[in-house]
């Protein structure tokens, strides 16, 4: 799919599915690659390419329970995080089994750095027995990526047990994988980063240990140094 | 190179016997470890600083000044010493006083704190923690420095025409360590005022804290207090020593597995290869704790925690004999042959002294007689400058 010419003109996304399924196989795993794989597909129609990288929670089920406790980060999550940070789009997919997304999936995001997923597209979605927590994803799922600041699809999919043979949940990962494919070829996420990224909240090691600038200009600098603090506000 | 053991102060049930300790046994205790350190020929013992239970440790410089009236030889410090809450004035007072009754033997390690309750029990807020540390500290340092302050910040009420009493001991100001994890404006006020960084060094890995000494080493070059090498880093870490890896393991797992903090989290062996901890045998703890030096090079001081998480009393004593006996020795031995000549030394009193005076004899202020002025005087002393203006109090 190269050019010609020679240029590089393949433009090669990293999409990171996230699934919160603890059965294998997991149908919320299952949903996830459904909304990925066919990110792929719409991406090579266009002559780009879409590799995908998995995390599933379930093998760090103990290593995200150690971290919420003790800030103690194993090896396992340690990569999770290196994959979401390299990461050009998300696919986060939760079950729901009590009106609420998984504990296992909500704990995972709360270990996180705030400023790890900064404008990244993501792609909501989760998986339940019944229709009547089809909101979960947009009620509850959407605050909690919009307090990580990402850029969320505005579709996103949920699939209760009868859903799965519903021609309409096709649509609806149809309409979600073109979304995040247009989202990720925008470059906006990389455009934040070059140009606005310090207008966001950072502390020192932070977004997954790559937030190492350190500002020598500042206020508190200025008083570590010596000076005076900002003057009090009467 | 300077080894010692620091404490938290927690009073903490011990998971094994289920016994708890009294404040007053605890308090006992750790006038005994503290002995005990110097007597297996460690060189520093540190002491937290908390205002809530269990923690015992709300005055150190009581402690510590008893501590120094029962041994000879040892360094007394903080681990740490609150800059936020306490009154920069009361710290300049009370740790001169003890650098005096200690002769000398003490230094101290200013912290934060991370207890959010305790701020506004000393009129503070946490959400200030930061600012008000780098302010405090700035006054502190003034007040150990110059025999009559005027002083205006953002935190406290003004000073006008202030001294603190008693003068430093030989008119050297205790030396200072600035602890921090992940804060880059504590590591760059330690490297502006030439002074001490300290990296816990208890629940990150070794990279983690890396980045910042490696930061305040620049900064310290950057300010002329001397190059990276001669920058005066300190280091905490945890052990637990027994004859062989497999004892330590089945003795340290009961505690570790209950220890405030990071207990009924990591498993003691993920903790263990992970982070700084080092459990095992006398030879496998002296290879961990070389790994240190492999990643920081030359450092001045490296604490190790073995007094909390309910371990008792003949636990502890147990492992300073380990220390003292087995795997101190032999680190002094390795890290004095990797050691680079131009890196700094380890701060002593002694050591200050020289570089301010030489050989000349030090500074001792003899008040002068009132004046009229005493509270607010420019000239407190017989040696002062006589020409030093009084403060304008308009």
């Amino acid at each position: 799919m190269n050019d010609p010419a020679g240029q590089a003109a393949t433009e090669r996304f990293r999409l990171v599915v996230v699934s919160g399924g603890t059965s294998d196989p997991s149908s919320t795993r299952l949903l996830a690659d459904r909304i990925a794989s066919r990110t792929g597909e719409l991406a090579a129609d266009r002559g780009e390419s879409v590799e995908v990288g998995v995390i599933d929670l379930r093998s760090l089920a103990s290593e995200i329970a150690t971290a919420i406790v003790s800030q103690h980060i194993g090896p396992g999550l340690t990569r999770a995080v290196e994959l979401l940070g390299a990461a050009d789009g998300i696919v986060a997919s939760a079950p729901v089994y009590k009106a609420a997304p998984s504990g296992l999936f909500s704990s995972f995001f709360h270990v996180l750095d705030n400023d790890l997923l900064i404008a990244k597209p993501v792609v909501l979605a989760a998986t339940a027995g019944t229709a009547r927590h089809a909101l979960v994803v947009d009620e509850q799922m959407r605050s909690l990526f919009a307090y990580m600041r990402t850029l969320t699809a505005p579709t996103s999919v949920f699939a209760a047990s009868e859903d799965w043979n519903d021609k309409a949940l096709g649509g609806h990962v149809e309409r979600a994988a073109i979304e995040l494919l247009l989202l990720m070829e925008s470059g906006f996420a990389r455009q934040i980063r070059d140009e606005s990224w310090k207008s966001y909240q950072h502390e020192y090691g932070s977004a997954g240990g790559t937030e190492l600038d350190i500002d020598l200009s500042s206020d508190l600098m200025r008083l570590a140094t010596g000076g005076k603090s900002v003057p009090r506000q009467r | 190179m300077q080894f010692g053991i620091f404490s938290v102060s927690d009073i903490t049930r011990d998971p094994v016997s289920g016994e708890t300790p009294s404040e007053a046994e605890r308090i006992k205790a750790i006038v005994q470890i503290a002995k005990k350190t110097e007597e297996v020929g460690l060189d520093v013992f540190a002491i937290g600083e908390h205002h809530n239970p269990p923690f015992f440790s709300s005055s150190p410089t009581t402690l510590l000044a008893n501590i120094a009236a029962l041994t000879s030889r040892l360094l007394l410090t903080t681990s740490t010493t609150l800059i936020t809450t306490n009154d920069p004035v009361r710290i300049a007072e009370e740790y001169a006083m003890l650098q005096h009754l200690a002769g000398g033997r003490m230094d101290l390690m200013l912290g934060r704190g991370n207890t959010a309750p305790v701020y506004p029990w000393f009129g503070q807020d946490i959400r200030k923690g930061l600012p008000l540390a780098l302010e405090n500290y700035n006054l502190l340092h003034r007040l150990w420095r110059e025999d009559v302050v005027d002083w205006e910040g953002e935190f406290r009420t003004a000073l006008q025409g202030f001294t603190s009493t008693p003068r430093p001991l030989d008119d050297v100001p205790p030396f200072v360590w600035h602890g921090s994890i992940r804060t880059p404006e504590i590591a760059e006020q330690a490297a502006f005022y030439g002074n001490g960084f300290f990296a816990n060094h208890i629940f990150w890995p070794t990279s983690h804290s890396l980045r910042l000494i490696e930061f305040y080493r620049q900064r310290f070059e950057h300010y002329g207090h001397g190059t990276q090498k001669q920058a005066v880093v300190g280091l905490g870490g945890q052990t637990y020593i027994a004859k062989n890896s497999q004892d330590a393991f089945k003795e340290y797992r009961p505690y570790f597995d209950e220890a405030p903090v990071y207990g009924h989290g990591p498993s003691l062996e993920d903790f263990s290869s992970q982070t700084p901890l080092s459990v095992g045998s006398p030879q496998e703890v002296i290879e961990k704790t070389l790994t240190f030096h492999d990643a920081f090079g030359d450092y001045q001081r490296q604490m190790f925690l073995i007094d909390h998480a309910g371990l008792p009393l003949k636990a502890v004593l147990n492992q300073l004999d380990l220390l003292g006996e087995e795997v101190v020795p032999v680190l002094r031995k390795e890290l004095a042959s990797r050691r680079d000549p131009e890196s700094a030394d380890a701060p002593t009193h002694q050591g200050l002294v020289r570089a301010k005076y030489g050989d000349e004899p030090a500074r001792q202020p003899r008040p002068n007689a009132n004046r009229g002025d005493n509270v607010t005087g420019a000239s407190p002393y017989q040696d002062s400058d006589a020409s030093a203006e009084y403060p304008k109090l308009v």
